[in-house]
């Protein structure tokens, strides 16, 4: 390690290694320079980050986990009373639903272009436990308005662990830390939502992109910049990720800060979908709404749920499936046995099964906002089928692919 | 690739719109209840039908009597004088003026709360609530409502609207309401009623979310920033990109 200068950096990099991270990770940090639109949405997730943290501390400040005042002090003191509150708020309520959006784009560019392939499986695992820990944010989230879909949407979701055999009901009530749903609950999930999650989350975020730098980004290619470095070692499609991509990261920060106010301002409900009209009314437990669906982002796992028929009166088997449906994302580094990376190189039969793969999830997704009849539910099973098969029959179609040639370096298309 | 994609999102939006449209299908058909919000008139005019009828038994807890008088306009002694029936603090919610314990005697159960029955509801089925009750002898109240079927709530206005009876079809052989019809005029012309149920609604709309007209047109200042910053932001990323090829 060089020092640099003997003014106040050279002070403080002689006792801290801030021009030495800031290189490493910045300014030095060479990353390719095919980027397209998908590589969006790792920094637009870090940005929502950033606001959910922000909106959420000064949101705690003013709401108060008891089940006697919770509605009320969102409802009144947050909406009404506080300066500014409902902004606040409906940063965070859209927020939470901008970040699965943005995951799940973030997500789908790795399928795309192979992201979670050797030598990058880590990232992908430590994003995959990023996922698990989000989901667990939002459902802790969505329990704290008090309203009747939050009350009711944790009810569901918590008997599903009593489903489970010899154990469920005991686990159930452990979780609940009661026999119903009511204030022990709803302050477990207060301070799990506020302190301990977001301490994983933050932990799992700083592993994700420490993983990330060791091996260095993948690109819409899928070659590996590394193989082709110049005399001075840096690499010959490489650019620094300062300025080059912080640049452009803040037209892409613009754009989505659009899309996010045209909701907060506009449409903050988003037509039931961000904020389910049932929560309006504060939670009853003597009163079971006439239909009770998740949020949007969990109701492809729930459709999944509810397609596998429940075996001798257990919902046991649709809560094993519904669990296998994201632990199976997990060995997606291992199922994929393609050696090519990005799909612009893959048979063109592997787009088609990506491509129904994406409408089944989201078909899935739109069956677990509907009440069940037979045919959805038929129609359910098909989707959940094909999930399975995709990524079960895996390391067999994908071995019988017939790729494209690779080129040797990136480009600009 | 492109292509790939241009297919994939216009089937997402087909199937979601087929979707959505499944799962409003049935019911009491809604109509459209077309308040405006930022129409003080019609705000003040709710405000009043809100306090005199609605208030009796209902109470907007949520809702503070010195928000409404400068959100819609109005001095503290109008509000005092024409609102206030319970001689409240000017800062106090609004509460209703039968006990819990007495409605609980006289209707079984406290009616709900309104502050935010325009979200959990909707402003169409409230409009259609509020024009759909029916002479009904079978109902204690004799009247029932096409939306709300077997609803406590008695019929308020039946001075002021007149007396409906329901029209019913055969479908297939099963009995099906098919509309409402006059058959006792009331007190009010039905132009008359009908704009004084949409201005109440118009209310009820506002006291849901009284930021809701500051919100959108902050939004459009916040969209216009965003707007030229983007610009700025696209130019300077331009500039540093020209040396990449």
């Amino acid at each position: 390690m060089e020092q640099k200068s003997n003014g106040v950096m050279g002070w403080i990099d002689a006792r801290y290694p801030a021009t030495v991270t800031w290189e490493k990770h910045l300014a030095k940090y060479y990353t390719p320079k095919n980027f397209n639109f998908w590589y969006f949405f790792g920094s637009l997730a870090f940005m929502v980050l950033v606001i959910q943290i922000l909106s959420g501390v000064f949101l705690t400040m003013f709401y108060k986990p008891d089940t006697a005042l919770a509605f009320q002090s969102v409802e009144m003191g947050i909406m009404r009373d506080v300066e500014w509150g409902w902004l606040i708020r409906y940063f965070h309520s859209t927020g939470a639903s901008a970040f699965f959006i943005v995951v799940y784009l973030h997500m789908f560019r790795a399928l795309l272009y192979g992201s979670y392939k050797k030598p990058r499986e880590l990232i992908w695992i430590f994003g995959m436990l990023i996922f698990l820990a989000l989901m667990a944010e939002g459902f802790m989230g969505y329990l704290l308005p008090w309203g009747q879909m939050s009350f009711w949407g944790a009810q569901v979701i918590i008997n599903l662990v009593s489903a489970i055999p010899f154990v469920g009901e005991d686990l159930s009530i452990w979780v609940r830390g009661d026999f119903v749903i009511g204030d022990a609950t709803l302050n477990r999930f207060f301070s799990l939502h506020v302190a301990a999650i977001p301490l994983i989350l933050i932990g799992l975020i700083f592993a994700h992109i420490v993983a990330l730098h060791q091996v260095g980004s993948n690109n819409p290619d899928g070659v590996e910049i590394k193989k082709n470095k110049d005399e001075n070692g840096v690499p010959k499609d490489g650019i620094p990720f300062h300025p080059y991509y912080s640049v452009k990261d803040i037209v892409g920060v613009i754009v989505f800060l659009m899309f996010f106010s045209i909701v907060v301002f506009f449409m903050p409900e988003m037509f039931g979908y961000f904020l389910e009209h049932a929560n309006f009314e504060p939670a009853n437990p003597l009163k079971t709404p006439e239909h009770i669906a998740p949020v949007w982002y969990f109701t492809p796992y729930y459709s999944v749920l509810r397609a596998v028929p429940s075996i001798a009166g257990s919902a046991f088997p649709g809560v094993i499936a519904m669990g296998a449906s994201i632990v199976i994302l997990f060995f997606l580094p291992w199922l994929d046995r393609n050696p090519v990376k990005s799909i612009r190189y893959r048979a063109g039969w592997y787009k088609i099964l990506l491509a129904i793969f994406v409408i089944t999830f989201i078909i899935l997704g739109v069956l677990g906002t509907l009440a069940p009849t037979d045919g959805r539910t038929l129609l359910a099973q098909i989707c959940t089928a094909y999930y399975f098969a995709f990524f079960l029959l895996m390391p067999i179609y994908t071995k019988l692919e017939k790729n494209k040639p690779v080129p040797e370096r990136v480009t600009m298309k | 690739m492109k292509k790939t994609i241009l297919v994939l999102l216009l089937t997402t939006i087909a199937m979601l719109s087929t979707g959505l449209t499944m799962a409003s299908g049935g019911g009491y058909p809604k109509s459209p209840a077309n308040v405006d919000v930022t129409d003080m008139a019609s705000l003040q005019r709710g405000a009043k039908v809100f306090t005199d009828y609605c208030l009796s038994c209902h109470s907007a807890k949520f809702v503070r009597f010195n928000r409404v008088a400068t959100d819609l306009g109005m001095t503290e002694s109008e509000v005092m004088d024409n609102l206030n029936h319970l001689g409240v603090k000017f800062g106090s919610t609004m509460t209703a003026v039968m006990t819990e314990d007495y409605s609980k005697e006289a209707f079984g159960a406290v009616p709900p709360d309104l502050s935010l029955v325009a979200r959990s509801r909707g402003v169409d089925w409230l409009y259609t609530y509020l024009i759909s009750f029916y002479a009904d002898p079978t109902k204690t109240t004799g009247h029932n409502n096409a939306i709300f079927k077997d609803v406590g709530m008695p019929n308020i206005f039946w001075k002021q609207e007149g007396i409906k009876k329901a029209v019913y079809k055969e479908v297939n052989g099963e009995r099906v309401m098919e509309g409402l019809e006059v058959v006792e005029k009331g007190t009010m012309a039905p132009e008359e009623f009908d704009t004084m149920i949409r201005d109440l609604v118009a209310f009820l709309a506002y006291i849901g979310e009284p930021n809701q007209s500051y919100r959108k047109s902050l939004g459009i200042y916040v969209l216009i920033f965003l707007f030229v910053f983007f610009g700025i932001a696209y130019a300077m990323k331009k500039d540093y990109w020209k040396d990449v090829h």
